[in-house]
């Protein structure tokens, strides 16, 4: 007889797996109720630390080429597919779905982050154009990305709710700060585990887990944080936010009510326009040789 | 020079690490931040200064934060000596101070005549204080004596102006070393001595400042005579300047806490010092993008 070694789930900061500086830390439970795990109940200095991170990594990331970032992309898929079993296990016992249930969120989460992948060097043809002027100028205009991104993530789906909304904004070498769900925050923790081994350079994700109540506003009024995505507050939290955010001229971006059913649908939650959302145009003029 | 002692390195580091856990919060936060900016020696040090960035950083050691009136100037600016005459123009009318580095600076390698008359000369341009170097060479041979001449000479030279000798603690091996120095450049005449140039690969630690902070003491002690200590290089976060403030306050107490006998050499500091004030004022973490870069 002997003891399994338990894991403790940390938070995933700059590339690696901190614990909170606040010391304090969250029970997770089952589906009935039973205690499953502690995980860190992050602070602000956290969020903080996690901007500081992705400002840093914001230069490296948005200069890599598009084809390598869709590569690291595709990567992500490689590394999750080889661990699904274990995402099938904690989802089972996270949220209480039955292991076909489990199974499809994991399939699901590898074709959206597959499906991301291959946006990657497509954007900007997609999203910028030519612009007809009245002289002998090119002018064009094309999507860049906007910086440091915080990410609300959905409550459930715990797996394809945090994978969906991560992949758009960084495929265009946005990097981001990621408030994990709330209740069922293990998944999320793992992905760090994913994404650590897929090539993804230190800080582009960072993920806190904690009580959103505490960590969003500090999002919204940071203001190193250039756009804010939030999948899970109800209307009046959005709206403090959207206020919030006003001081840094923050994009805050609101996808509220999304049923959990809805995640698994391709017309509504695979979305190319959710990558658009949170780049910037920039329009450049090129002389045109007499 | 027997008497002086060495250095417990176990007790030194033991003891930085538990001031470093002090709680400092609120007011007493706010306070010591302008406190922090009152004693920066804010410095350019670069071969391609130029009389542009030095105006620049002239304007901010005088108004550091334009909105914010009640935010104080800089002790000083320290730049290269060919800029001395830019800086003082500048700082005309105010209380920031014109500090310039000499005697060959960084590597303090070149014949003494020739360093004295650098100093002569940056005194002459106006600079309120000199920051020289010890010829480390020397002192490593163990020629203490030329060592200790030398800061006496340039001492005679500085006339009026203030000495900084900095010891480049970086390239001194041991902490006993740096004791040793401490006392070499506080007996030869040294009004601060000052860690490092921010050149070498290691500079302004904790522990080596606490070293230095004890040999202050020690001095102090030993004859009366209080001598001022600066921290250089690598300082570049408001929490690092709390705790070196903490190590002054718990090792030499109120009387150091002034610009007259404590400064930061530092650079980017007061842009990180600025943002955590400013987040104290509003409560939103802020970015360096809306703060001017020197």
């Amino acid at each position: 007889m002997r003891l399994t070694v338990q894991k403790t789930y940390k938070m995933f900061v700059n590339g690696q797996f901190p614990r909170t500086e606040s010391g304090r830390s969250l029970e997770v439970k089952d589906a009935k109720g039973k205690f499953l795990a502690n995980v860190c109940w992050g602070s602000r200095k956290d969020v903080r630390e996690a901007a500081v991170a992705a400002r840093k990594a914001f230069g490296g990331w948005q200069k890599k080429t598009a084809y390598l970032r869709g590569q690291i992309l595709y990567r992500m898929a490689e590394m999750l597919e080889r661990r699904n079993a274990e995402f099938i296990t904690e989802l089972m016992a996270m949220s209480g779905k039955t292991r076909v249930q489990a199974d499809q969120e994991v399939a699901k989460s590898i074709d959206r982050l597959v499906w991301y992948a291959g946006w990657a060097d497509k954007f900007t043809q997609q999203f910028g154009c030519v612009n007809p002027v009245a002289g002998s100028f090119f002018n064009f205009s094309v999507p860049e990305p906007t910086g440091v991104v915080g990410i609300v993530a959905p409550e459930r789906p715990a797996l394809l709710g945090i994978v969906s909304t991560i992949a758009p904004v960084i495929l265009t070498g946005n990097t981001c700060v990621v408030i994990a769900s709330q209740k069922h925050p293990l998944c999320a923790v793992s992905l760090g585990e994913v994404l650590v081994t897929s090539d993804l350079p230190a800080g582009v994700v960072n993920i806190i887990t904690g009580k959103a109540s505490e960590l969003v506003p500090t999002l919204s009024k940071h203001m190193d944080v250039n756009a804010v995505v939030d999948y899970r507050s109800d209307m009046a939290t959005f709206k403090a936010s959207a206020v919030e955010g006003a001081d840094s001229v923050k994009r805050v971006i609101g996808h509220l009510n999304i049923t959990e059913k809805s995640w698994y649908d391709d017309k509504k939650c695979q979305n190319p326009y959710w990558i658009q959302e949170v780049t910037e145009i920039k329009t450049a003029w090129h002389p045109i040789g007499v | 020079m027997k008497d002086i002692g060495t250095v417990d390195q176990v007790n030194i580091e033991a003891r930085v690490a538990m001031l470093c856990k002090r709680s400092i919060k609120n007011q007493a936060k706010i306070a010591g931040l302008k406190m922090a900016i009152s004693m920066m020696d804010l410095t350019t040090l670069e071969g391609k200064d130029s009389a542009g960035k030095v105006l620049a950083m002239c304007n901010k050691a005088m108004h550091p934060l334009e909105s914010d009136p009640s935010i104080p100037s800089v002790a000083a600016v320290c730049v290269y000596p060919n800029m001395v005459p830019v800086a003082k123009k500048a700082l005309k009318g105010s209380s920031v101070k014109v500090a310039s580095v000499a005697t060959a600076f960084p590597s303090g390698l070149a014949p003494l005549p020739i360093k004295l008359d650098e100093v002569k000369r940056v005194v002459e341009m106006g600079a309120d204080e000199v920051d020289m170097v010890i010829n480390r060479g020397d002192f490593l041979a163990g020629r203490y004596d030329d060592v200790a001449n030398e800061i006496a000479q340039v001492k005679t030279a500085c006339g009026n102006a203030h000495l900084k000798v900095i010891l480049e603690t970086g390239e001194l091996e041991t902490f006993d070393n740096v004791r040793l120095a401490s006392f070499i450049a506080m007996q030869a005449g040294a009004d601060f001595i000052k860690t490092s140039t921010g050149k070498a690969a290691v500079n302004a630690t904790l522990p080596v400042t606490l070293v230095m902070l004890e040999a202050i003491r020690d001095y102090y002690y030993a004859t009366g005579k209080r001598i001022g200590m600066k921290p250089a290089g690598g300082i570049r976060t408001a929490k690092q300047a709390l705790q070196y403030l903490v190590l002054v306050n718990e090792t030499l107490g109120d009387a150091w806490l002034s610009p007259d006998m404590f400064r930061f050499g530092a650079s980017t500091l007061l842009n990180d010092v600025l943002m955590q004030l400013e987040k104290q004022r509003t409560g939103a973490y802020q970015a360096g993008d809306y703060f001017t870069k020197d």
